[in-house]
């Protein structure tokens, strides 16, 4: 507890940068996943091959990942932008898959109506397939987080700044209280990035909060549909 | 129904472009085909003309085309042969959304979408025509009135609302764009039998207001009957069996599947097109009932007969409130002297009532369906005017077949 107040500044300074490093991948995969799961299904072939190339992708070793990039990119070994590509190819094999279970889940009834009353094609998937699929977006979104703030951390192998620093530090000095700051710091970071997700997704559907339950009504509980494993 | 007779007659005076127009044809099916996969068509070689201002409903059996032929209208299923116009224009000519703004479409589950409140579902439309939001809100309130919802309502989700709230708000929404042209697949079936008819009765209201051409899909021939000014019957394979006024189809069925599926009840079913004025009307042996006791004074109210148990053949009594209005039947033997509280015991149940200026069909019901065999006639305010016996109204129904006959309008032959 003393070592936490003293480095303080550092434990801050790493959890900003962790940060950094998780959130700006998640944001881009879903600019990049929704439009993606989108052409799937308007493209059974197209779609086959997204979720299979998103499959591949994701079975490539993180480490390698971050080795490899710095040669494709041309970026240097130690760039935060290694990271956030890698991360956000992760995060798009991810999300394309839940954004297309997410798409599917809307019913047929609703975005048929939709059409009827004269939607274009484009403005109808703004306004009532993309919102009505935040619930299940989000279950596949928060999984996405988890696992990002998680995989941020092998970053530290290479020296990249976030609070995986505390694992390689901790360990090279053989102190552990370093270590325990360190896993507490990355589960209070994955808490907070959940919370912060379940608030704006409470947020997002304000439909599914209605407090009086008519007869028809249905539970106000996002379906959590279960999301593979993530290996970090 | 919504036009005076005058109206569907070819116009002859131009006094009312509206009306001059109504009865002209507003959409048409030209030699229509839809095949969803190669092989046998859902719609074959349809060739229908839908009259403006009028209500034209599409019956037949699951799976014969209906929802096709209707989705062809606003191009949500685009036709492999022939063409449909609307207004005299071709619609494959018309941008889709441009063209399914110009028609509202009601179906089965509403489709209204649960993550808009009720009154920014009935703004839909109007908002992608890029009406202001103030006034598009303004229009939705008025509209929710319209259909007999409360403005409040408007600021609820649709999970919050019953079934048939969710089908009115429906209707609201498909008329808030104010379109000359109305969709409507199936929109009451998922409702009970007891909102089902009040909301055929609103629709028929409205239509009467509103003289919509109004398209409607259902499987229930009662519905079909109730609410067509003209009825196609599909048959599977989308082939219109017969079109015609839903009098003359319950009369005269042209082939064996269109008398099949109009049913077995057909000849009850068509006495809703004769009325029922001619049937005589008799005075009630009523008594007037306080809610648990004979009252003192008989029933001083028109059409009603104070009379002593057994004074009419049946010995059955009509027990009426202050007002006069019907409460149920005494049976015979069970009621005791004036004022005694316990005399009579519970009342039985009515049967249903005969309005007046209902038809046949309702007389016969009302007969057929009162304990004592006796049908109970009320007026406008659902006073009792008296009683109808059912051999009458049997004889009344024949001679309504006889006029028939004398005008040549017979299953056989037609005039
Ligand atoms: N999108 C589709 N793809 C392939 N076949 C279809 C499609 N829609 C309808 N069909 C087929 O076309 C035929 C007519 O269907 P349609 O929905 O028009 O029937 P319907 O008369 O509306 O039936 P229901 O009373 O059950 O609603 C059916 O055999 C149906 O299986
Ligand atoms: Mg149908």
């Amino acid at each position: 507890m003393q070592w936490f107040l003293a480095n303080l500044p550092q434990v801050l300074a790493l959890s900003g940068s962790h940060l950094v490093q998780a959130v700006v991948p998640l944001a881009l995969s879903v600019v990049i996943a929704v439009p993606l799961a989108q052409l799937a299904r308007l493209n059974k072939g197209l779609g086959a091959f997204i979720l299979s190339a998103g499959s591949l992708l994701y079975t490539v070793p993180s480490l390698a990942l971050f080795v490899i990039l710095p040669g494709i990119l041309g970026t240097k070994i130690l760039d935060f932008a290694n990271i956030i590509v890698a991360l956000t190819i992760y995060a798009v094999a991810l999300l394309v898959r839940s954004t297309l279970d997410a798409l599917n889940s809307v019913d047929d009834g609703v975005r048929q109506s939709a059409t009827a009353m004269g939607f274009r094609p484009l403005q109808r998937f703004l306004a009532v397939d993309l919102p009505l699929s935040v619930p299940v977006l989000f279950s596949g979104l928060r999984v996405i987080s988890v696992s990002n703030i998680s995989l941020v951390t092998v970053g530290a192998l290479l020296g990249i700044p976030s609070l995986g620093f505390f694992f390689t530090d901790g360990l090279q000095r053989n102190f552990p209280t370093e270590i325990v700051v360190g896993i507490v710091g990355t589960l209070v970071l994955a808490l907070l990035m959940d919370l912060v997700l379940v608030l704006l997704q409470r947020l997002l559907t304000p439909w599914l909060r209605t407090a009086t339950p008519a007869p028809t009504a249905p539970t106000a509980t996002p379906t959590t549909a279960a999301q593979p494993g993530v290996a970090a | 129904m919504a036009a005076p007779e005058a109206v569907r007659s070819p116009a002859g005076n131009a006094a009312n472009q509206t009306i001059s127009q109504a009865g002209s044809a507003m959409v048409q099916f030209q030699g229509v085909q839809k095949a969803y996969q190669a092989g046998r068509p859902a719609v074959d070689n349809l060739n229908l003309s839908i009259d403006a201002g009028r209500i034209t409903v599409f019956v037949g059996p699951s799976g014969c085309g209906k929802t096709t032929s209707l989705r062809m209208i606003n191009r949500m299923v685009e036709p492999t042969a022939g063409t449909i116009t609307v207004g005299g224009r071709d619609i494959s000519t018309i941008p889709a959304h441009q063209l399914r703004r110009s028609m509202g479409y009601v179906m089965q589950s509403a489709g209204l979408l649960p993550h808009r409140t009720v009154l920014d579902n009935v703004t839909t439309v109007l908002r992608l025509n890029r009406v202001p939001r103030a006034a598009a809100r303004a229009r939705a309130a008025e509209l929710l009135e319209t259909v007999g919802l409360s403005a409040d309502m408007g600021k609820r989700y649709p999970n919050q609302l019953s079934g048939g709230q969710q089908q009115r708000v429906g209707v609201a929404r498909a008329l808030a764009a104010d379109p000359p042209i109305l969709l409507m697949d199936e929109p009451f079936s998922a409702v009970d039998p007891v909102v089902r008819a009040e909301l055929q009765q609103e629709l028929l209201r409205l239509q009467r207001e509103l003289a919509k051409t109004i398209i409607f899909v259902t499987h229930d021939i009662d519905e079909a009957t109730l609410l067509g000014d003209k009825v196609a019957v599909f048959a599977t394979g989308g082939r219109v069996a017969q079109y015609a006024d839903p009098e003359e189809i319950l009369r005269a069925p042209v082939d064996d599947f269109v008398a099949a599926f109009v049913g077995r009840d057909r000849g009850f079913r068509h006495l809703s097109f004769s009325p029922g004025a001619s049937v005589p009307v008799h005075p009630a042996p009523s008594v007037a009932w306080d809610g648990a006791a004979l009252m003192d004074d008989g029933a001083a109210a028109a059409g009603l007969r104070p009379e002593a148990p057994g004074a009419d053949g049946s010995g059955w009594r009509l027990a009426v409130d202050g007002g006069g209005r019907p409460l149920g039947w005494l049976a015979p033997g069970t009621a005791g002297t004036p004022g005694t509280a316990e005399a009579g015991g519970p009342l039985v149940p009515g049967g249903s009532l005969f309005h007046a200026g209902d038809p046949l069909r309702n007389a016969l019901d009302a007969a057929l369906s009162s304990p004592s065999g006796l049908g109970v006639a009320v007026d406008g305010d659902g006073l009792v005017q008296g009683v109808v016996r059912a051999p009458e109204v049997l004889a009344a129904i024949e001679a309504a077949r006889e006029s028939r006959t004398a005008e040549g309008q017979t299953p056989e032959g037609r005039g």
